[in-house]
């Protein structure tokens, strides 16, 4: 099977610092991979990499396209790699204002990557909207009204709903519940899970919070200063982590 | 200072060679805002001090020169725009659009069909048409070089999704040559229609934002909608109260104390002549 994302030797720097080194692993479709590691051990800075939101230093970033096959996104032109961003990729931010617009009504939010492949038709739009809102659990009678006026759970799974109505195959998310109330997090857990599972979607996910990963996860990658120390499948990483980092984080976590 | 201190039309030539090369710039690519450096005019922003330079930098001594204010010649602003380049450059200026071979204008279109002798020089305020939802502006230059232009939709969508309609009725996006999307400045959407295809050259300047673009002669020019939402070049539904005109863009103004109202031509000059020409509204006297 071909993978849909095959990471190469990415490495990122910032001046000398390193952001990044040296990651490489393959993603199946189907598959959600965690992230997780310390604050400042390059999570984000790998997730921004693959996203194409950073250009690598080194390294290739290669996605299973419909179209053309395998192409290495950090080479191919911005034009066509924006135009995955808005089709066959999603990216989930940490802070629900970073990922949504918040002048605009939560139907337009859900319209606009719609809008922005070029569906014309208003009623179609609005019923696909409220659709999805229904399907994160948002009351479909709040189609038109703000961002601002949700909750932070509610801005997520709004957040969520904005990226999943093109129906993306590949979804990053950098700390989705990072920020949330414990009860908020449970519950956006169980429905990230069941949408996971529902739309077969392959995802990326960062985060700090083991639970999630339990929880997510197929396979689990852990980070220090910038390079991968231990990847395996989830419950082996957690339940029996090799690495002596691996260890003292599963540890710290589970003393939490 | 004297008039002979002034330079033909109040620009020095070197300015208005790079304005004139921002227009021509412009006319190669319909629709797309060219940048240039916008120069202090002895008038404030808000007075159309950006298609003022281009008027100075297109005006010749043979020119004859129109200034229309929301359709009206005789507006304070349109009167002090006329008279600025009648010293500083000594033109003829008319309030006749077919007379003239120049019209700069605020928030109209002429009713009368422009010639492929005339230009037609529109004050912009706001040039960028993507501002509203994306204030960052390298991220909208980019999304113009990269045609992605969903977020003019979510803007009519919102629109309907509150008024039930599309409600903007001025400065209705359009697309041009099915390329750029531009602002058309604040016309009313009634006038979009006459934005496509026009036998005159349609320059546009906005002055604080440093823009300048362009419509070539018989441009293609499409205001956006949705197919369930088509776009309507709507006006008032009544005839003009002084001239009876069915087709032109209406002004409804107040007549007396008592609060009574009447709807007339917005387009001065065009109301004028169909009433030379003996057409009688209800409400002529
Ligand atoms: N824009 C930047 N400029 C310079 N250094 C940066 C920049 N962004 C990140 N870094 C550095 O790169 C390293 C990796 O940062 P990154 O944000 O990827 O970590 P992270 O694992 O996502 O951390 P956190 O869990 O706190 O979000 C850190 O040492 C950080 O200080
Ligand atoms: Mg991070
Ligand atoms: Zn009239």
């Amino acid at each position: 099977m071909t993978p849909l994302l095959s990471v190469q030797g990415v490495t990122k720097r910032y001046g000398a610092h390193i952001g990044c080194a040296d990651v490489s692993f393959e993603l199946y479709p189907g598959e959600v991979m965690g992230i997780v590691g310390e604050s400042g051990s390059g999570k984000s800075t790998l997730l921004n990499c693959m996203a194409g939101h950073l250009t690598p230093d080194a390294g290739q970033v290669v996605f299973d396209t419909r179209a053309d096959g395998p192409r290495d996104t950090v080479t191919m032109s911005e034009p066509e790699r924006r135009m995955l961003s808005r089709t066959d990729w999603a990216f989930v931010h940490q802070h629900a204002r970073d990922g949504l617009r918040m002048g605009v009504s939560a139907g337009g939010n859900v319209g606009e990557r719609l809008m922005a492949v070029g569906e014309r038709h208003y009623g179609d739009i609005r019923s696909k909207a409220t659709d999805w809102l229904e399907r994160v659990e948002i009351d479909a009678g709040r189609v038109d009204d703000r961002p601002t006026t949700f909750s932070g759970g509610m801005q997520q799974r709004l957040q969520i709903a904005r990226n999943l109505v093109t129906g993306p195959r590949l979804v990053f998310m950098d700390e989705p519940t990072g920020g949330l109330d414990v009860s908020v997090q449970a519950r956006l857990l169980d429905l990230l899970r069941g949408l996971v599972r529902d739309m077969g979607l392959s995802a990326i996910i960062v985060t700090h919070d083991l639970a999630v990963v339990r929880l997510l996860a197929d396979r689990l990658m852990v980070m220090k200063s910038g390079r991968v120390v231990e990847a395996g499948l989830t419950d082996q990483v957690l339940d029996d982590p090799q690495h002596a980092y691996s260890q003292l984080l599963v540890s710290s976590v589970l003393q939490v | 200072m004297t008039d002979q201190d002034y330079n033909f039309a109040y620009l020095d030539e070197q300015t208005k060679r790079m304005i004139r090369r921002a227009i021509l710039k412009g006319l190669a690519i319909p629709g797309y805002q060219v940048p240039f450096a916008s120069r202090e005019m002895p008038m404030p922003y808000g007075w159309g001090t950006g298609g003022v330079q281009v008027s100075a930098a297109v005006l010749t001594p043979e020119d004859t020169f129109k200034v229309i204010d929301q359709g009206a010649d005789d507006t304070t602003n349109a009167v002090s725009i006329r008279s600025f380049f009648q010293r500083t450059a000594g033109v003829t200026t008319t309030t006749k659009t077919s007379d003239a071979s120049v019209i700069q204008t605020r928030h109209r279109i002429p009713e009368e069909a422009l010639t492929e002798d005339q230009i037609l020089v529109y004050q912009v305020p706001i040039p960028e048409p993507l501002r509203f939802l994306e204030p960052r502006e390298s991220e909208t230059r980019k999304m113009h070089s990269l045609e992605e232009y969903g977020l003019m939709h979510v803007k009519l969508y919102e629109d309907i999704s509150r008024h039930g309609h599309i409600a903007t009725s001025y400065a209705y996006p359009v697309k041009v040559e099915g390329r750029y999307v531009m602002d058309p400045s604040p016309i009313p959407k009634f006038d979009n229609p006459k934005l496509g295809d026009m036998a005159a050259i349609q320059l546009f300047g906005a002055g604080r934002e440093q823009r300048i673009y362009a419509l070539p002669p018989y441009t293609q020019v499409v205001s956006l909608d949705f197919e369930d939402h088509p776009f309507e070049a709507s006006k008032a539904d009544h005839p003009c109260g002084l001239c009876g005109a069915e087709e032109s863009y209406l002004d409804e103004v107040i007549v007396d104390d008592a609060g009574g109202r009447m709807f007339v031509c917005s387009d001065t000059d065009y109301c004028d002549a169909r009433q030379a020409a003996g057409y009688k509204g209800k409400d002529a006297a």
